[in-house]
């Protein structure tokens, strides 16, 4: 069984539906750890040592946020900013988080049909996040496809949220008891809940 | 009654005339009053011979002066007094009585009359001496305490002199005064709970007296005070204060104690208590209008026919004994290890004769110790003696300050740091400054008025330094001409613009740094040129107020946009209203300050009302998702 740390930005509470509500059934679960960063550090003072003994009692770690301008809100990169340090998640001596799952949950404003070369927003989004992905590569962790809820805007207005919801809360238990089936995300884009290999039953 | 009104309308007139007039010249305020004294006695003879009876009322100011400065005063930091307060104190009241006492049998004076001479000269006088301490800000200045504990010892040696005094009574004196004791009968009736009680009993009736000060102030004091504080009635409060001073002089008399030392006790053991500066607003103004009085009295009781009759020989006795008193005083500094100013304010400050000299004379006199003629003589010298402090303080000031100064920068001991920032203040707010420079590498020098701060920060191996900064001297002697940054965080509002003006006027470009005691004095520090204006409780308060937010369940970073919008605001407005400041200008009578203060109170007004506060817009437009307007938002 894993221990998996969410870290969740988002900076304003006030308009957000889709994340508040991720943000309790990844609070309601055993052995996931649910961190709002820009509760902990509202004025963007991020503890590095104090984050490295939390990542180093965790063994996945999750980035929950909305897309802000095709990017993680600023305490996100503010967090990687500090607490990746040269020699501890990287370079030489830098392998406390080797082969630490890393999933980033994002919900996107627009459609999926934006996030597209032929689209609104002419990239997919797992180009938007790619430099999440190589700073889990240079960190060695395993990266893992986004989990993308897209129109989040207009989710809460009908089923999608709930759907999406449930499907968040059976990827953190499957993150969490290792039942998640990391082959079969080499030739996926984005995880969804339609989208998502779990393995049927324990694998202990 | 039209008496009364009229001495009261001449005595105020005195001195509200007197008062600014000697403070504007730099005289300071004693000598406004010692002159206002002579101008409407010996002068114009607007006030006669009730001055006697006046000045025995007045000197109560005294004893309420104690109460302050006990007040002042944690038991803890007289108990670290303790043995300055004796040794000090006790060989300052022997050395002098002696070295006078030898003085006047020279002169021709049987030995008895010549101690009761000396006792009498020992004295010095706590209302100048404390008056003018506290009014130049020296009172925590090491010269300063070591003078305050003089004092206080006297204070507590005129209760055995009194005592001594009538065994030195003259045979001859003392008949002649029974042939006329008959008419003066029934005069000096006291009541007292002491007489004709045997010693032991006496003990224990003074010592449970004090007791009575030291339990009653400690348990007795809060619950009363708290009782009558509900009442919120200011006046009631100020009597209750009133009442707690006479009732302690009183027992104190009534025992026979020194009722200046009773309240200064009652003040020690209350300087922890809540009321504390209650106590002191309360007391205050009464201790100055008293004291003020016993001034003027002072002025106006001077003989001047007798005083131009002998004039030679009255102005050579006063100074003879000022140069004495000075002398044992200067030696005793020596002993004592008071250093540079320090040991001259204390030798200057204390050589005259005081206003326990005028009681302790007309006890001699009474007693047949010391003969009228001879007293009449000596209460000139008295009241010359503290006639001529006030100038001995100037010359203090204006001779020899400067020359230590001088002396000491260019010896470079003193302040043999020329840091590049100067911190004015070490108390809880430059400490901290203090601390963030130095642990970053900046050289500072500090300056404090505390001589207790000052040595505990060298014992921390900080560069601290005794002095009031605002003195231009002390400020260059710290190296204002080299430094790059000054730091002004004393707690004093006249002082801190003082500082901010002179260090302006005489360096265009350093950087000063100013704390600021509220928005009004942001106003005047702008305009004294300071560069960065702090307000001490200013951002304190903003964080309590976020902290309040968050306890109302507001997310702490959206508590913390609120936070830096209120900042924001707030800072937009005193930019604004300080361009519209002019410092010479009352700031009610400044058309264009009213307005825009009016445009800003009616601003909050509008918020508070449930109009949406402008500060708000901010936050609210922040993160503001696609497709919406920040009005959508309920709140």
């Amino acid at each position: 069984m894993r221990k998996v740390l969410v870290l969740f930005a988002h900076p304003a509470h006030r308009h957000s539906v889709v994340n508040n509500a991720m943000g309790k059934v990844a609070q309601g679960l055993d052995n996931v750890t649910f961190a709002d960063l820009y509760g902990e550090y509202p004025r963007m003072k991020i503890d590095i040592d104090r984050e490295q003994v939390r990542l180093a009692e965790h063994d996945a770690l999750v980035f929950q946020f909305p897309l802000m301008w095709y990017s993680t809100p600023s305490i996100l990169k503010e967090w990687q900013d500090l607490v990746l340090e040269y020699g501890y998640a990287y370079g030489e001596g830098g392998d406390r988080l080797k082969d630490m799952p890393f999933l980033p949950v994002v919900s996107a404003g627009g459609p999926q049909t934006a996030y597209h070369p032929d689209g609104f927003n002419n990239f997919d989004l797992r180009t938007f996040l790619a430099p999440l992905e190589q700073t889990a590569n240079l960190c060695k962790m395993r990266f893992m496809p986004p989990f993308v809820l897209f129109g989040a805007l207009k989710a809460p207005g009908d089923t999608r949220l709930e759907t999406h919801l449930g499907a968040y809360r059976d990827l953190l238990i499957a993150l969490r008891d290792e039942t998640f089936d990391f082959d079969k995300t080499s030739e996926m884009d984005e995880l969804a809940h339609d989208r998502l290999p779990i393995r049927k039953g324990a694998r202990r | 009654m039209s008496t009364f009104l009229f001495q009261a309308f001449v005595y105020l007139t005195a001195a509200v005339i007197a008062v600014p007039v000697a403070k504007r010249l730099g005289l300071g305020s004693v000598l406004g009053y010692l002159i206002a004294g002579i101008v409407i006695g010996p002068l114009i003879g607007l006030v006669g011979a009730e001055t006697r009876d006046i000045q025995h009322f007045a000197e109560f100011g005294v004893v309420m002066m104690l109460f302050l400065v006990g007040l002042e005063l944690e038991p803890r930091s007289l108990w670290a007094m303790r043995h300055r307060l004796i040794g000090l104190g006790g060989l300052q009241v022997g050395m002098t009585t002696t070295a006078i006492g030898a003085a006047a049998f020279a002169m021709g004076q049987p030995w008895s009359v010549a101690l009761a001479i000396g006792l009498v000269f020992s004295l010095s006088s706590t209302a100048i001496v404390l008056q003018t301490l506290n009014e130049k800000g020296l009172m925590k200045s090491d010269g300063g305490q070591a003078g305050f504990s003089v004092l206080l010892f006297q204070d507590i040696a005129v209760i055995p002199m009194l005592a001594l005094i009538p065994l030195l009574a003259l045979p001859e004196l003392v008949e002649l005064l029974s042939h006329s004791a008959d008419h003066a009968g029934g005069h000096g009736e006291q009541i007292s709970l002491i007489d004709g009680l045997p010693g032991w009993q006496v003990a224990i009736v003074t010592l449970l007296a004090v007791a009575t000060v030291v339990v009653g102030g400690h348990y007795l004091s809060r619950p009363l005070f708290r009782f009558i504080a509900t009442a919120k009635l200011r006046e009631v409060f100020t009597a209750a204060a009133l009442l707690l001073v006479i009732g302690i002089a009183l027992l104190m008399t009534l025992v026979g104690l020194s009722p200046a030392l009773g309240t200064f006790l009652a003040g020690v053991v209350l300087a922890n208590s809540e009321f504390r500066h209650e106590l002191e607003s309360d007391i205050d103004p009464f201790k100055g209008l008293l004291l003020g009085l016993f001034f003027i009295t002072v002025g106006a009781g001077i003989n001047f026919v007798a005083l131009i009759d002998g004039f030679g020989t009255i102005i050579a006795l006063t100074l003879g004994l000022m140069l004495v008193k000075g002398l044992v005083l200067l030696s005793l500094s020596f002993v004592f290890k008071l250093g540079g100013s320090d040991r001259w304010l204390f030798a200057l400050g204390l050589a005259q004769a005081g206003e326990f000299g005028f009681v302790l004379l007309s006890f001699t006199v009474q007693n047949g110790v010391i003969p009228q003629a001879v007293s009449e003589t000596l209460l000139l010298v008295v009241a010359l003696s503290m006639l001529l402090t006030p100038l001995v303080f100037i010359c203090f000031d204006r001779l020899i300050l400067p020359r230590i100064n001088a002396r000491q920068s260019r010896e470079a001991d003193m302040i043999d740091e020329k840091g590049t920032v100067i911190i004015a203040g070490t108390g809880r707010f430059g400490q901290i400054v203090n601390r963030m420079l130095r642990g970053n590498g900046y050289e500072t020098v500090v300056l404090d008025l505390s001589a207790e701060t000052v040595s505990l920060m060298s014992v921390f191996g900080i560069k601290a330094f005794y002095g009031d900064a605002s003195r231009p001297d002390l400020l260059h002697a710290a190296g204002l001409a080299e430094a790059r940054m000054l730091v002004v965080a004393i707690d004093d509002k006249e002082r801190t613009v003082e500082i901010v003006k002179h260090a302006r006027r005489d360096r265009p470009d350093i950087h000063i740094v100013a704390r600021a005691h509220d928005r009004t004095q942001v106003y005047s520090l702008y305009a004294a040129g300071a560069n960065d204006i702090i307000r001490e409780t200013f951002d304190s308060a903003v964080r309590a107020g976020r902290s309040a937010l968050e306890g109302f369940g507001i997310h702490p970073y959206e508590a913390e946009k609120i936070a830096t919008a209120f900042v924001a605001g707030d800072q937009r407005m005193i930019r604004d209203m300080a361009d519209a400041y002019d410092p010479d200008i009352l700031p009610h009578e400044n058309q264009e300050w009213v307005k825009k203060a009016r445009e800003y109170s009616e601003a909050t007004g509008v918020a508070m009302a449930g109009v949406r506060n402008p500060d708000r817009s901010a936050i609210d437009r922040a993160w503001m998702p696609p497709g919406k307007r920040p009005e959508e938002e309920p709140g």
